[in-house]
């Protein structure tokens, strides 16, 4: 446990090897992860978390490179998850968001960690909330997290961010694309980047006409932008409207997302150490692989199976 | 409960080239070894490629070069790697570097030199024999 309470320490005081290892113990959910997480987590929530996604190629990682160069203006300290894919096929992955803010490595105030989705669904991995943290701990004044190239259900961005920013370029759908539900319903602020091309304007009001036909009347009302993150243009504006919004959920909103998100949080939580502690106790007994024969051979189902072991749990 | 450990790779191209066809070919044979590759782009200092393994905590860094001055920079980054106590990573370098030029890259650390035309399958091996995990 030393080597925990090293890390610990490390990452208060904003030790960036530290940092680094902590979240690979995390990210590999080594033993000692849970014990950090939790001492870590009393020391979170001073960081203001942005999430940005959107499709493949709309531009997110060159965005986050202008949002890092801007922020840094300003004074503050800035960290970076940004998320790319595992091959379900191989488990190897390629991380290439990094390659855009290379300029910022050397920076002292900011440190950027590359992240693979290790086939977790949603956009995310399961580590990018912990990894959030360690870097809210670590005292960033602003955290920003990159998912995957996103289509249409990638929501998962919402659980950890208190500003959501949707990143789209023009051409990519028209209005029908703007009508679904998933990501489209997420956006704090939406930014059609890569402006100077043709159709930009189209694409806004599209996404402006979706937004219109929001009826409800209360609430933050999504913003929509124009963005060429390549030569910078909108950046001022993009951070103008990210402050706003920063500044409505202060009055309350805020209070109630958090609440929402420690109640998604606990529900997993709870889910896996119950699962875990069944799958274990199943296994040591030798009843796993028994089970897992019957189920195969159709003599029952999972859900029945799972149905008698909660009874079991309920009656001890 | 479970450890997922996977190999961390980070690919890195110091100096002046141009062109990564090399790296690139290297980032994806790896990858589809089931490794995790991070890749620094072009045109990389030795304190950012350095900077740079170290936030992303990689087990392995490859350093690609065709430009010819890998004497200067190779040695700048052993030694930054030394400096901020990363040393336990394992190092290798492919391009175009010179047979003579070998032994001494190997004495600064430096684990292997791969040159052009080295079958990528021998590369996986190498790193999957090198690597702890």
């Amino acid at each position: 446990m030393r080597k925990a309470e090293q890390l610990v320490q490390g990452v208060l005081q904003g030790n960036r090897r530290s940092i680094a290892k902590t979240i690979t113990l995390i990210e590999n959910n080594e033993p000692e992860a849970p014990k950090i997480v939790s001492v870590l987590y009393q020391q979170t929530g001073k960081a203001h978390v942005i999430g940005v996604t959107g499709p493949t190629g709309s531009g997110k990682s060159t965005l986050i490179e202008k949002l890092i160069r801007e922020l840094r203006r300003r004074g503050k300290t800035v960290g970076v998850v940004a998320v790319d894919p595992t091959s379900p096929f191989t488990g190897g992955a390629f991380l290439g968001d990094r390659v855009r803010m290379q300029e910022h490595s050397t920076d002292e105030g900011v440190f950027i960690r590359s992240m693979a989705n290790r086939n977790a669904t949603g956009g995310l991995a399961k580590a990018t909330k912990d990894a959030v943290r360690v870097l809210d701990a670590s005292g960033k004044d602003i955290v920003i997290v990159e998912t995957v190239g996103a289509g249409q259900s990638e929501v998962e961005i919402v659980k950890v961010s208190h500003t959501v920013i949707v990143v789209l370029a023009p051409g990519l759908g028209d209005d029908i694309q703007a009508i679904k539900a998933g990501i489209m319903e997420i956006a704090d602020i939406f930014v059609v980047n890569k402006a100077d091309r043709q159709n930009a304007d189209k694409s806004l009001s599209e996404i402006q006409a979706m937004l219109e036909m929001n009826t409800e009347k209360k609430g933050w009302k999504p913003s929509v932008l124009k963005t060429t993150a390549l030569t910078g243009e909108g950046i001022t504006e993009l951070l103008a409207r990210i402050e706003e919004h920063k500044e409505y959920l202060k009055k309350g909103a805020l209070e109630a997302s958090r609440k929402d998100q420690v109640e998604t949080e606990l529900v997993e939580a709870i889910k896996q150490k119950i699962a875990e502690s069944m799958v274990e106790d199943l296994k040591r007994k030798g009843e796993w692989e028994k089970l897992k024969q019957k189920i195969l051979a159709k003599e029952t189902d999972p859900y029945s199976v799972a149905d008698r072991l909660l009874r079991k749990l309920r009656r001890n | 409960m479970s450890t997922e450990r996977k190999i961390r790779v980070l690919i890195a191209k110091p100096g002046l080239d141009s062109h990564d066809r090399g790296a690139k070919i290297v980032a994806r044979a790896l990858r589809d070894a089931g490794m995790e590759i991070i890749y620094t782009g072009l045109r990389q200092t030795p304190e950012q490629i350095v900077e740079t393994a170290l936030q992303e905590d990689v087990d392995v860094i490859g350093l690609s070069i065709l430009s010819g001055a890998h004497k200067v920079l190779f040695p700048k980054i052993m030694g930054l790697i030394k400096e901020k106590g990363i040393d336990d990573m394992l190092v290798f370098a492919g391009g175009i570097i010179p047979h003579e030029d070998i032994h001494d890259l190997k004495k600064i650390g430096i684990k292997e030199v791969f040159g052009p035309g080295t079958p990528t399958g021998v590369l996986v091996k190498f790193v999957q024999e090198n690597t702890r995990k």
